[in-house]
């Protein structure tokens, strides 16, 4: 498909009415605003596609400090789902986004990229992702949020990927204050708390049942 | 950069979500497999902040000029319609995204991806691999030269078949704007039974289909086909200014 924005359908419920008064500028008087491309299921051949043999790595291999966040990603039936991507993206231990985007200005942090993507191929529904435990970053009114990860979830069966967090179970004080996650009802919570491991932490995925993960609108 | 700092307050403009009558659901009952595995409970609203406003930069490095061309692997050429597949990507503000990495997958001319849970009675291709990685340019344009993917049985329904498809995954700027969809060609008799297809609302379902392109079709070569991607922007709400035009 093509975007025109020039090409705007005739609507015959309205004829053409010449307007007296002042004419228009030229300009648009509304914000332009293009239809979105809607989202698709990765489907069960994501691998050929998306496979990157540095996926895993958010910090480079060897980085001091580094992490392992493992889980296991289970469908409504409990079974695990081997065909899955996971996707993390998030701050640095001091806080800051290796992007442009971020109005502080672009942070770099040695080691790291901060994004990791995984399938839970090898073992069938398992992912794990090498990284950092990421700062607290500020949450735009003057508060700080606790220190999380943004997850996305691609799989075959679901048609657009479903977005989580991780947040960590031995930051108790700083969740306590996190407005996100005290948006969440309070038994649900712990669907997106990583509890400690011997080398980082474990949060399982849950993309149905009775523990089913808190999922977020972006 | 989209946001701004005033005063030490972080000024982060919310990227704008599609209208719901508009986005693919992420359950659809007719695709069965949506069954288990579509979560099933109401999401909980997560305002932008810096993690949802920023994102990873992966570019050129990830990328070589060969990965553009899908027509030429293992020594040789595949076999199939040569087409070639280019558009922009933009935001829903009209402005291109620039650097931004496009990965694409899809079946050969047979409709056989080379995957080993792929393994209905079609033939494999030595020289097709079913991979390319392009980087838009400056003016958010991509491109790249594959071969027409043929449709597949799959078993969802009696004498299921998917439409011709290209799969697409995109970066933007910003966590917010990752995108994985899948490009379908004009006019393709099998969009009426395709759950997957059907699953995108009725109105939004042309954004999901490219244009036959007469004027990139090269001459004894290759047919084309455009496609444009939009991917989310931000709110462009107006402010609202004083006679000097700063906001008031």
């Amino acid at each position: 498909m093509t975007v025109d924005p020039l090409d705007v359908p005739p609507d015959p419920a309205t004829p053409f009415q010449p307007r007296s008064g002042r004419r228009g500028t030229g300009f648009l008087t509304e914000p332009l605003r293009l239809g979105t491309t809607p989202s698709a299921t990765v489907g069960p051949y994501l691998a050929i596609g998306l496979s990157w043999p540095d996926g895993a790595w958010a910090a480079a291999e060897g980085t001091e400090g580094g992490i392992w966040i493992r889980g296991r990603v289970f469908d409504g039936a409990g079974d695990l789902v081997p065909d899955a991507m996971v996707e993390t993206w998030q701050a640095d231990p001091d806080g800051g986004f290796s992007s442009p985007e971020d109005p502080r200005g672009a942070a770099s942090y040695p080691g790291f990229r901060g994004y990791a993507r995984v399938q839970t191929i090898d073992p069938p529904g398992e992912f794990g992702v090498f990284t950092l435990k990421p700062g607290r970053v500020p949450d735009g009114e003057g508060g700080l949020q606790a220190p999380h990860v943004d997850v996305s979830v691609f799989a075959r069966g679901v048609l657009d990927r479903v977005v989580t967090r991780v947040y960590f179970a031995d930051e108790a004080e700083a969740n306590a204050q996190d407005a996100v996650l005290r948006s969440v009802p309070e038994d649900r919570r712990e669907t997106l708390i990583a509890t400690p491991t011997d080398d980082g932490y474990r949060l399982d995925i849950h993309l149905q049942g009775d523990r089913e993960t808190v999922f977020f609108a972006v | 950069m989209t946001g701004t700092t005033s005063e030490g307050r972080l000024v982060l403009p919310p990227y704008v979500r599609e209208d719901a009558p508009l986005r693919t659901p992420v359950g659809f009952p007719d695709y069965r497999s949506t069954a288990l595995r579509a979560p099933l409970r109401t999401p909980v609203d997560l305002p932008h902040r810096l993690t949802e406003v920023t994102g990873p930069v992966l570019g050129e490095d990830r990328v070589q000029a060969r990965d553009a061309d899908l027509t030429l692997r293992n020594g040789g050429e595949a076999i199939g319609q040569r087409i070639l597949v280019y558009g922009r990507v933009l935001d829903s503000n009209g402005r291109p995204v620039p650097d931004a990495l496009v990965e694409v997958w899809q079946a050969n001319a047979a409709g056989r991806y080379r995957h080993v849970v792929d393994n209905w009675p079609a033939p494999l291709d030595p020289h097709f691999d079913g991979l390319g990685r392009v980087v838009t340019d400056g003016l958010g344009r991509y491109e790249f030269m594959t071969i027409r993917p043929g449709a597949y049985p799959w078993g969802n329904h009696h004498n299921a078949w998917r439409p011709a498809h290209i799969h697409f995954s995109l970066f933007g700027r910003a966590f917010t704007q990752r995108l994985v969809t899948q490009m379908y060609f004009p006019d393709d008799p099998l969009f009426g039974q395709d759950p997957i297809f059907n699953a995108i609302p009725a109105a939004a379902r042309h954004r999901a289909i490219s244009r036959y392109s007469l004027e990139r079709t090269q001459d004894n070569w290759a047919l084309a086909f455009e496609w444009d991607i939009v991917l989310r922007g931000t709110d462009q709400t107006p402010f609202e200014t004083d006679d000097d035009g700063d906001v008031a």
